[in-house]
């Protein structure tokens, strides 16, 4: 019968296909694992494509950053650690080496001393906050705003979003407390150095929460980095938070009426991790990559595809123009001296050991 | 159709509320998208009331009066918002042109049984409405989508060049990204490796299983199709979870094979309780009689059942191919990054860069996925034809 032979060829064919292309863990591939989006796409410009083509290495992009804890726990407890090297925030970082899941650096062995000679760990400095953690670029957390919902005034201090009578409409922030918190505080009164002391007390935390209070049903909660970003171009929210390099995409490259409100902006880090358990041969790789990836050069050429200041001091004088637009990076920085007049830095030790405790409160107080 | 009842006119005292009730849920729509719904809702009740009233007391010609007021609408659309607004206020001129002669003249009574009560006739149009909300209730996530993905800007919005139907607002590049991009390319090689292979075991071990659990000597069958079944009952993320540390142990975490397992998995219990429904209508005398006849338990497999319960085959293999097509939660557990799907790539899309691609990328597959059923249907259909079951 006709359609039973078709069927059988079609059945053998499917095979055969299946099978050719099926695939092992081929020798010469490393997984990547980063955030995706315009920051993957940087790092595949200014390290990937380099490398790949130096070494004939394949790299595979995973885009599995933002739940990279979880799944590094899972595949540690599996005893199938499919990572090569990881992209992670700075918290994250941390986290995984207290639980011995990301490999301990020695940064003057393990990656490129500056081409003056510095070594590696004076040209990091105060970035290497964890000895797993090779800082990569630094970020910010700030705001940006509709430059045709804000009138004549255009706001000039963090302080704005607080403000729903000078500038009505809904802001967007993050649906977590940190960041907010500290912002709430500094807009309540509290000096910007005891924003620490005050928010380790409980009335401390509630003072915080009751100035968020204030907003609270003008406020968007966003959890990617997209959101703020989309909302903004919608006219949905008149301010939002987001990280400074999707504000500069949404700015000059998708040419939206939006502008920076560098103030009070949060620095924070991102870099690479090795996860433990890898076998000698990827392991080698691995750290041939980072070598690489982390020298001075390749550092600030990332800065031509994306708004985040390279981590080493030696790169910032390096950096150039933007890849596509071809205007000046420089001033884009968020490490600029123009834009960081008033800055905080991410308190890694203070958020480690309160995070779970304001976390359910502010959730607690979120449904309210 | 033709007409069941003789009509008559009806009174002012029953159209003009209608028609101005209907006028006021228009104006809700108006009002809020211009900022105030109650001001929307009050306007739009007394407007349309009164057009009514003017339309059939004082003008009194159906034809120029329908036009007109289309007409009228049509401009003052345009003149608020431009072209859009005008054919949106176009579509509503005509539907309350219509509608104001549909009630005034009695047409509404004509298609329905002469004997009905008010209320039931009542009933029968709110039943027809309550239809055509859920439609537009199912189908309007889908259809807005469509536009979206061709706008020229990266976010998910209607732009205002877009609205104005302006050509500059409208662009192909996010269609352009999708087949040159090879992050896409590489997703949509992986999905169409994988799906087809996963169809093919979900649909052979599928239907196996269905033909032994049918046949009445075997112990056990309600409880080993109950497991059988039991992928499709279980939370994914649990399965998911499981097959990850049971994949990773041996050996099949992050392989193309893993992967393909893993969907056969969850595909076969379409493949079975399709297959198992097309078994009920199988006659076991048939087979009895190949037997007879010298044919073996596989030229009799292939040359009178196979025949015979293809549709449920096919429908279950449809089934299982969407199933690993749309699957997203198993594959982040058990692929790696070498097995992204299309799905996978869509998810971490919309999670760090809500790109319109995504956009482009679901309006062709929902523009396959008709494609697809309608073949299958086409070929039903066909099917049946041949046998001389349908008489169409």
């Amino acid at each position: 019968m006709k359609l039973t032979k078709t069927l059988l060829a079609s059945t053998a064919l499917t095979v055969a296909a299946g099978m050719a292309t099926a695939d092992g863990h081929m020798a010469n591939e490393m997984t990547i694992v980063s955030w995706g989006g315009a920051y993957s796409n940087s790092q595949q410009q200014a390290y990937h494509n380099p490398y790949m083509e130096k070494t004939g290495i394949n790299i595979i992009n995973d885009e599995s950053s933002a739940e990279a804890v979880a799944k590094l726990r899972a595949m540690n407890e599996a005893g199938n650690v499919t990572w090569d090297v990881v992209d992670v925030v700075a918290a994250d970082a941390i986290r995984l080496c207290d639980e011995g899941l990301a490999m301990e650096i020695d940064p003057d062995e393990h990656l490129a001393a500056a081409p003056d000679g510095t070594s590696a760990e004076d040209d990091f400095g105060d970035l290497l906050v964890s000895d797993c953690f090779i800082p990569q670029i630094v970020y910010s957390t700030t705001f940006g705003y509709r430059t045709d919902m804000v009138g004549d005034t255009p706001p000039t201090s963090v302080c704005a979003i607080f403000d729903t009578d000078a500038y009505p409409g809904k802001r967007s922030l993050e649906k977590r407390p940190i960041n907010n918190m500290e912002w709430a505080l500094l807009c309540d009164g509290v000096a910007k150095d005891d924003v620490y002391d005050v928010l380790e007390t409980d009335e401390g935390q509630q003072q915080a929460l009751d100035k968020l209070a204030t907003i609270k049903d003008d406020v968007i909660w966003w959890s990617a980095g997209a959101d703020t970003p989309q909302l903004l171009a919608d006219g949905e929210v008149v301010m939002g938070s987001t990280y400074n390099g999707r504000l500069f995409s949404v700015i000059e490259e998708q040419n939206q009426p939006v502008a920076m409100l560098w103030d009070a902006q949060v620095f924070d880090l991102d870099g690479w991790i090795i996860p433990t358990g890898l076998s000698e041969e990827r392991l080698a790789r691995a750290l041939d990559y980072i070598y690489f990836a982390t020298d001075t050069q390749r550092l600030a050429d990332q800065a031509k595809y994306i708004s985040y200041g390279p981590a080493r001091a030696s790169s910032a004088p390096l950096v150039s123009t933007h890849a596509d637009l071809g205007i000046d990076m420089a001033p884009h920085m968020p490490t600029d001296p123009n834009n960081a007049q008033n800055t905080f830095l991410y308190n890694y030790e203070f958020w480690a050991d309160y995070r779970d405790d304001i976390d359910a409160k502010f959730q607690a107080w979120l449904a309210q | 159709m033709a007409a069941l009842t003789p009509i008559s006119r009806t009174p002012v005292s029953f159209y003009v509320p209608v028609v101005a009730a209907a006028g006021a849920v228009a104006g809700l729509l108006v009002g809020t998208a211009q900022g105030s719904s109650l001001i929307g809702i009050i306007s739009g009740a007394i407007l349309l009331g009164a057009i009514a009233f003017l339309l059939t007391q004082i003008i009194k010609a159906e034809a120029p009066g329908r036009w007109a007021l289309t007409a009228l609408f049509a401009v003052a659309g345009f003149l608020m918002g431009g072209l859009a607004a005008g054919i949106i206020g176009l579509l509503f001129g005509w539907f309350f042109g219509w509608f104001t002669f549909w009630l005034f003249e009695g047409r509404y009574r004509a298609y329905v049984a002469p004997y009905l009560t008010p209320g039931q006739v009542l009933w029968h149009y709110t039943f027809r409405v309550i239809c055509g909300a859920i439609l537009v209730f199912l189908i309007t996530p889908i259809l807005v989508v469509m536009p979206l993905s061709f706008n020229a800007e990266d976010f998910f919005t209607f732009t205002p060049e877009m609205l104005r139907f302006d050509p500059a607002g409208y662009s192909l590049k996010h269609y352009e990204d999708f087949f040159t991009n090879s992050d896409w390319q590489g997703a949509l090689a992986n999905s169409v490796r994988i799906a087809p292979m996963a169809t093919l075991l979900s649909v052979s071990f599928g239907t196996l299983a269905a033909i032994g659990l049918s046949q009445p000597h075997v112990p056990f069958r309600r409880a080993i199709m109950a497991i059988l079944i039991s992928p499709m009952i279980v939370p994914l993320i649990i399965s998911a979870a499981g097959m990850y540390f049971f994949y990773s142990r041996i050996g099949l975490q992050g392989t193309y094979m893993g992967v393909v397992l893993a969907h056969a998995a969850l595909g076969i219990p379409f493949v079975i309780i399709t297959v198992t429904a097309t078994l009920v209508g199988f006659d076991n005398s048939l087979t009895r009689a190949a037997a007879n006849m010298g044919a073996g338990p596989v030229t009799t497999f292939f040359r009178v059942q196979m025949p015979l319960i293809l549709p449920g085959v096919i429908s279950g293999g449809l089934f299982a191919f969407i199933t690993s097509f749309d699957e997203v939660v198993v594959v982040l557990f058990v692929g790696s990054a070498g097995q992204k799907t299309l799905p996978w790539q869509m998810f971490t899309g919309l999670r760090e860069q809500i790109s319109p691609t995504i956009l482009a990328v679901a309006t062709i597959l929902v523009i396959v996925s008709i494609a697809l059923l309608t073949v299958v249907e086409l070929l039903r259909r066909r099917s049946e034809r041949l046998r001389g079951m349908s008489p169409a």
